[in-house]
């Protein structure tokens, strides 16, 4: 929200580069997360306990077999780090939807009919913000047991305040243009002015807000899969990987390095990508 | 003055039931409690002896009303695990949290003040984009991950701070910069945005007019207008951190509140995941309050509306 407020006048090809390695980055990781396994020969889950902590190639006794070496039970790391992509990415995109759906739905009825409906919709975004998102969605995996479902679906129910917050200015903004009174007056329903003429409109909105919310989605599961609390073992989720290695990480710090890198800068792309985004629309709304 | 206090003392209170019925809520999600409090080891009998001793075979409305009765005399019940009351164990841990959480606001404020002035002020030259890209790195790094970098180089390796545990001053310094990274991104930005509003404004040509010096326009002039909504931002991103602080105390077995509900959640401690859920929530609710206030104090404008 706050982010909103203010947008860079940088020169115009340095936003441009920007908005490319965004681009660049999400591509390949998307990419990564669709070829999966046949990027690599090795199994994910296979392990192979003689060969355990084997280092990344560009260390002294590293090779090829295992480019990226191996994990505390024998798996290669570059398999699981794949996986982990699909892990990621699969997340992200469901939380968006489900996280979108609730609150694009919710922020354009408060900023379609005002009044009493508005009040509602203000309400419920005030009691989501007072409750502390990792705490609530650690407490209910804890009690009901981890799962990638309920992973989705607990970050789906939390995450959809901007979305709303983002939904209803805009819609606001849009309701009381001439093209959508054109529309009344032409007899069109409200469902589908809401349809056709406002959803439209807030559409390139909501997208910079699902990059955000994307981005922190992926990093909240990893957190989560770090605690224990998100994705089960053995899957081989970015953050959980990162527990699992912690033990080792004070004699070979490659071991939290990899699936730390990979996660920063799958999040970093994204918000390169979503900031691109926003960019492009703060210059289309000065023209 | 007094309605638009009234009208948010009204809200912020609605907003506290919500959240006290939905804390109640979250922890009947599981289906059983009493089952889940015995264990997987646990007989038939000891599954009904519990439900009996825990006052789980009332009705879930009776237990709703009972539960709302006592949280609000501050009695949260008594911690399965720990054999104490929940209310003391919090009354013990919520100093460490709210300490990490002032130290991170304080860190993160030093670092965010400073770099929005020079971005605004050198707006749109690479000192301005090398903070944005600042800005975009902190957003984008996961705390628990940057605990554990900061462990291996300044624990392990300069040996300057102490790895993990409670009980120094020095046990706040690394949780308190990891916490600081999350606040960082948006006050900066904000900052940032107001000094460019602010300095492009009629006043501070007025002030240039006069002749006076560049630090006494940028402190006494802009600075004090940009600085509105950053006050009253911090006060909130304060309680979004404190909310944070379960990854970033688990990280570093700092025992605060966030700790213990990590420890609670996973032995199954229902009342204290309960209470602490509801303890951070009213924390948060009361920053937003005093945010409120704090912009009203500030900006007369606002006082009117």
């Amino acid at each position: 929200m706050s982010e909103a407020l203010s947008v860079p006048r940088g020169s115009g090809v340095g936003r441009r580069l920007a908005l490319m390695l965004g681009t660049l980055i999400v591509g390949v990781v998307a990419l990564a997360a669709v070829l999966g396994p046949s990027l690599t020969p090795n199994d994910p889950f296979a392990q192979d306990l003689g060969k355990r902590l084997v280092v990344p190639f560009w260390m002294a006794g590293g090779g090829w077999e295992h480019p990226l070496g191996t994990d505390q039970l024998g798996r290669d790391y570059l398999a699981r780090l794949v996986y982990g992509a699909r892990i990621s990415m699969v997340i992200g995109v469901l939380t968006v939807i489900a996280s979108g759906l609730i609150g694009t739905t919710l922020g354009v009825l408060g900023g379609f009919f005002g009044g009493r409906m508005d009040d509602v919709v203000l309400f419920a975004i005030t009691c989501r913000l007072s409750i502390p998102v990792v705490l609530v969605a650690l407490a209910v995996v804890g009690l009901m047991g981890n799962s990638f479902t309920l992973v989705i679906l607990v970050l789906g129910l939390l995450l959809w305040d901007r979305f709303a917050v983002v939904a209803r200015s805009t819609t606001m903004q849009v309701r009381n243009l001439d093209y959508v009174s054109a529309a009344w007056c032409a007899g069109c329903s409200r469902a589908s002015m809401l349809l056709r003429e406002v959803l439209p409109n807030i559409a390139t909105h909501l997208a910079v807000v699902a990059t955000l919310e994307m981005a922190l989605a992926i990093l909240l599961e990893a957190a989560l899969s770090f605690l224990g609390l998100g994705v089960p073992p053995p899957l081989p989720s970015w953050g959980l990987m990162i527990a699992e290695a912690k033990d080792y990480m004070f004699f070979s710090p490659w071991v939290i390095m990899i699936p730390g890198v990979a996660l920063f800068v799958l999040v970093f792309g994204i918000n390169l990508l979503g900031d691109g985004l926003r960019d492009m629309l703060g210059t289309q709304d000065a023209r | 003055m007094t309605l638009f206090l009234l009208r948010r003392l009204a809200v912020a209170l609605l907003v506290a039931i919500t959240v006290l019925t939905l804390s109640f809520m979250l922890t009947r999600l599981s289906g059983d409690l009493a089952i889940s409090i015995a264990g997987p080891n646990a007989s038939q009998e000891d599954v009904e002896l519990i439900r009996r001793a825990y006052g789980l075979d009332r009705p879930l409305i009776l237990q709703y009303f009972d539960w709302i009765g006592r949280a609000v005399l501050g009695d949260f019940g008594t911690s399965y695990f720990f054999r104490e009351r929940v209310a003391d164990l919090i009354g013990q841990r919520l100093p460490i949290t709210i300490t990490l959480g002032l130290v991170g606001l304080a860190i993160a404020l030093a670092v965010a003040i400073p770099l929005g002035i020079a971005a605004a002020v050198q707006e749109g030259t690479w000192v301005d984009r090398t903070v944005m890209l600042v800005a975009l790195v902190g957003q984008a790094m996961p705390s628990f991950w940057l605990g554990l970098l900061l462990m291996i180089v300044l624990g392990l390796q300069l040996q300057l701070l102490p790895i993990s545990g409670t009980g120094s001053w020095e046990h706040y310094v690394m949780p308190g910069i990891v916490l600081a990274f999350s606040a960082i991104p948006a006050l900066m930005r904000l900052t940032r945005s107001g000094m460019v509003e602010a300095l492009s404004s009629d006043y501070i040509r007025t002030a240039r007019a006069k002749g006076l010096t560049r630090l006494s326009i940028l402190a006494k002039h802009a600075l004090r207008n940009a600085a509105i909504p950053v006050v009253s931002i911090a006060a909130v991103q304060l309680g979004f951190m404190l909310g944070g602080s379960i990854v970033i105390e688990t990280v570093f077995a700092l025992h605060g509140v966030g700790f213990l509900a990590w420890e609670s959640i996973s032995k199954n401690d229902f009342p204290v995941v309960q209470a602490v859920v509801l303890v951070l929530a009213l924390i948060y609710i009361a920053l937003t309050l005093l945010a409120d206030l704090l912009n009203a104090v500030l900006d007369p404008r606002l006082r009117t509306e």
